[in-house]
């Protein structure tokens, strides 16, 4: 089957390794090889997370500079910092809702211009979906469901071998009972900020 | 809840972490004593098997360091009961002594020596290669490429060390305990928990007569070591062709990767070592025959390359055979696909994949992110007291620091690191700093690295007279590796039965440092005066500074701070403390409230007295 290579980049407590169990999840249910691998150790420490998931027959589980198909990135100035992870048809996903780093908070450096953010990455790649998952997280019910917002745009793409049942199945496995429902909900609200878009 | 490792469904197929397979493949052994200390990228195989422990026959400590866990599972091993002791690389250090010796004492029953490598150094202060302890020790040495393999090397590492009565070097890398992928479960082994130990002095005491005998032994085992890896199903040979590859560890998936992105799978053979040591000579020398030219593909050393040359030399092969070299292979960093596939493009002389890659020279500056210590973090106010203190002194203050979340105070603006090489090594170097130096040398170390390796170093300071400050960080957990208990740690907070707290005040007390304090770094000004006794001390001093990490502290309410409008921009509070709390809207400061543990240091520092608790209506 043919590969698919997918990286995701969060900072610490975004819960990026949560969206990355569930696809994983997801795989292993569709029946589809999946290789994962995480950079995590300074996560709880304002950290940039990084897990990269090979879809299909590779053995490989990292993902090399300019080999990812799908980048999919939780915080905007992030995303572009992982672009050198992208080849020039790669798709992109990305929150648009920045979390400026500690420097630029207390004014030593500069966060980069949103507007200049989805240029260069429309430039850069093939395709962009940008879509402000926080806001529709808070909707949803639940900041923290940034993450599952992200997976159901990430799913309504269709650029990944997986069903948004196979997701929705996962999700069911994978989030603690007591956040399904608003998790699914997240889910759902990712999905249509997508296909409204047609 | 049952553990989800112990779930007993053997041919279940189920997605895991490749640290949750080592353990898994343990439990599946049937392991009956663990023990560890913490270290990336290892620390969550112990973090299940501890978890575990709580509710089978297992028995699974975490010991104060490498060294006294490998002691703990020989003894288990030598008492006829399954062992494991895990450590990241570094800690394999430690724990050198027991093992050297321990390859000649060998074992009843089977254990495993579980060392992770971190090439690239993602959470590591060096990047040595692991596989050198096992030429070193003689010990038979496994290495899984996936993750399926972590957890079926691991149930079949205890085999091979009841075969060969010797303890098993199980080599991981961080792509290996940081992976995630399909795991097949084999069937739970139950624990065998009858321990028995047979009194054979003239077998088991190392006098030199005995180790003599004992060094033969080691040797003939080695031998029947070098059989089972001819053997072995480990050692994969695949493909045709002139063109060889012999590879190790997660090399072995880029490599297969490799090949077929290059279209060469019938031009090309490959040897994948998984026992490792001893290698299968007559395995590779005919492996060798068969080849035009062969590459090796391995991380780190040339530890494959120079013992494959000097097989081919022994066989009389003159073939190329090349790894680390010029255009061709670093002994730097971790390898990946893509690096992999060019070289194998280059040293066959072929084509490598067409990439198409845009360019990014014109992507704007993007801010970094380096890790910082947490909101509220106790380590952070020792800091700025300290650094109080040595503004006033008339020396200049050097600053020994150790390993745990303390180190990222190397980082502007506290820069309080001036020196570190391992665990424990902010005394010992202390030590010699002091000795040498017409400055004031003031240490950090945390509570469990104290614990660790920091008392030797601080007797001898007593012993020596040597004279400085130890300020030890005592936040009451092993933070930097995932909140790990150690010997410090009141365990009743856990709800654990069966552990005795030891107070490091009391210890550093016995060992006789003559002057010794404890402060609450919270409590700025007090602190200030209680270091500012220390440093002045002619001696060794020790100051103990206790507050609980901020991210597991259950006991603290917690009660944000804000920044009123007497604040006049003087800033003292972002220059010198960086709370990660703080941020600058219109170029006023703020203080983020889901973030502020109210731990009020940057409200004691504030010239204005500007920043006041949220009250709770208005919060």
């Amino acid at each position: 089957m043919k590969t698919t290579r997918l990286i995701i980049v969060a900072v610490g407590g975004q819960g990026n390794l949560l969206s990355s169990r569930v696809l994983g999840e997801a795989a292993v249910a569709a029946n589809i090889h999946i290789g994962m691998s995480e950079i995590h150790g300074m996560a709880q420490r304002g950290g940039v997370v990084e897990s990269a998931l090979v879809f299909g027959d590779a053995a490989s589980t990292i993902i090399s500079d300019g080999e990812a198909d799908v980048l999919l990135g939780f915080e905007p100035s992030e995303t572009l910092r992982a672009l050198k992870k992208c080849h020039s048809r790669s798709c992109v996903v990305t929150n648009m809702q920045p979390l400026p780093p500690f420097t630029v908070s207390i004014g030593k450096g500069n966060y980069p211009d949103l507007n200049q953010v989805t240029e260069l990455i429309k430039q850069k790649t093939d395709r962009l979906y940008a879509l402000n998952a926080t806001e529709l997280a808070r909707q949803a019910g639940n900041m923290l469901s940034v993450n599952i917002v992200l997976l159901g745009a990430l799913t309504a793409t269709n650029i990944l071998p997986l069903t948004k049942e196979q997701m929705q199945d996962a999700i069911r496995k994978t989030v603690k009972k007591a956040f399904v429902d608003i998790n699914l909900k997240a889910f759902e609200f990712g999905e249509q900020a997508i296909t409204d878009r047609g | 809840m049952t553990h989800k490792l112990l779930t007993d469904h053997p041919g279940k197929a189920e997605l895991m972490l490749g640290n949750e397979a080592i353990a898994r493949g343990a439990i599946e052994a049937g392991l009956c004593v663990g023990a560890t200390y913490p270290g990336t990228p290892s620390s969550e195989i112990s973090l299940h098997l501890f978890q575990i422990s709580q509710q089978t026959d297992l028995y699974f400590e975490y010991s104060t360091n490498e060294k006294v866990a490998m002691e703990v599972a020989a003894a288990a091993a030598a008492s006829g009961v399954r062992s494991m002791c895990i450590m990241k690389h570094v800690g394999l250090n430690v724990a050198a002594d027991p093992l050297m010796t321990l390859a000649y004492v060998g074992v009843k029953a089977g254990m495993v020596i579980l060392t992770a490598d971190d090439p690239l150094m993602f959470s590591s202060q060096n990047e040595q290669d692991n596989r050198y302890y096992a030429l070193l020790s003689g010990l038979p040495m496994l290495e899984p490429s996936s993750i399926d393999e972590a957890r079926a090397m691991t149930r079949y590492a205890f085999e091979l060390s009841e075969q060969l009565k010797e303890p098993v070097i199980l080599r991981t890398t961080t792509r290996i305990n940081h992976s995630t992928g399909p795991v097949v479960l084999d069937h739970i082994s139950p624990i065998n928990k009858n321990a028995h130990f047979t009194k054979n002095p003239f077998r088991l005491v190392t006098i030199p007569s005995v180790s003599r005998d004992l060094h033969v032994q080691l040797l003939q085992n080695m031998k029947q070591a070098a059989n089972l890896s001819e053997l072995s199903s480990w050692n994969i040979s695949s493909g045709s062709g002139q063109w060889g590859i012999i590879c190790n560890g997660v090399s072995y998936n880029y490599v297969k990767d490799a090949i077929s992105d290059l279209d060469i799978d019938t031009k090309t053979r490959v040897f994948r070592v998984g026992f490792s040591h001893p290698l299968p000579e007559t395995k590779i020398q005919a492996f060798l025959k068969a080849c035009h030219k062969v590459l090796i593909v391995e991380e780190g050393e040339p530890w494959l390359e120079t013992q494959v040359k000097a097989i081919a030399q022994e066989a009389g092969l003159t073939l190329s055979i090349k790894g680390k070299a010029e255009h061709l292979f670093s002994r730097l960093f971790e390898y990946d696909p893509a690096m992999v596939r060019s070289v194998i493009a280059t040293y066959f002389d072929i084509p490598d994949q067409q990439t198409d890659v845009p360019d990014l020279s014109d992507l704007p500056e993007i801010p970094g992110r380096p890790p910082n210590l947490c909101a509220g973090c106790g380590h952070r106010a020792t800091f700025y007291a300290v650094k109080q203190v040595a503004k006033t002194m008339d020396v200049e203050v050097i600053y020994p620091t150790d390993i745990g979340c303390y180190t990222l105070g190397v980082l502007p603006p506290l820069n309080m690191a001036d020196y570190l090489i391992c665990m424990g090594s902010s005394v010992g170097t202390s030590c010699g700093f002091s000795k040498v130096l017409d400055k004031k040398t003031v240490a950090f170390i945390g509570d469990s690295t104290f614990f660790h390796s920091g008392i030797p170093g601080l007797i001898n300071a007593v012993f020596n007279q040597h004279q400085f400050t130890l300020v030890i960080l005592d936040n009451g957990t092993t933070a930097m590796t995932g909140h790990q208990p150690h010997p410090g740690v009141d365990m009743t907070l856990w709800n654990l039965e069966g552990f005795t707290q030891i107070s490091i005040e009391k210890l550093v007390r016995a060992i006789g440092v003559p002057h010794v304090s404890v402060i609450r770094p919270y409590q700025v000004k007090k602190s200030i005066e209680a270091l500012k006794e220390a440093f002045e001390f002619k001696g060794v001093s020790v100051v103990i500074a206790q507050e609980p990490c901020a991210l597991i502290n259950k006991k603290r309410k917690k009660r944000a701070f804000q920044v009123t409008d007497r604040c006049k921009n003087h800033r003292v509070c972002i220059n010198e403390l960086a709370c990660p709390a703080f941020y600058i809207e219109n170029d006023q400061l703020n203080i983020n409230p889901a973030q502020c543990i109210g731990c009020a240091v940057c409200a004691q520092i504030c010239p204005e007295n500007a920043i006041i608790p949220v009250k709770e209506s208005s919060s």
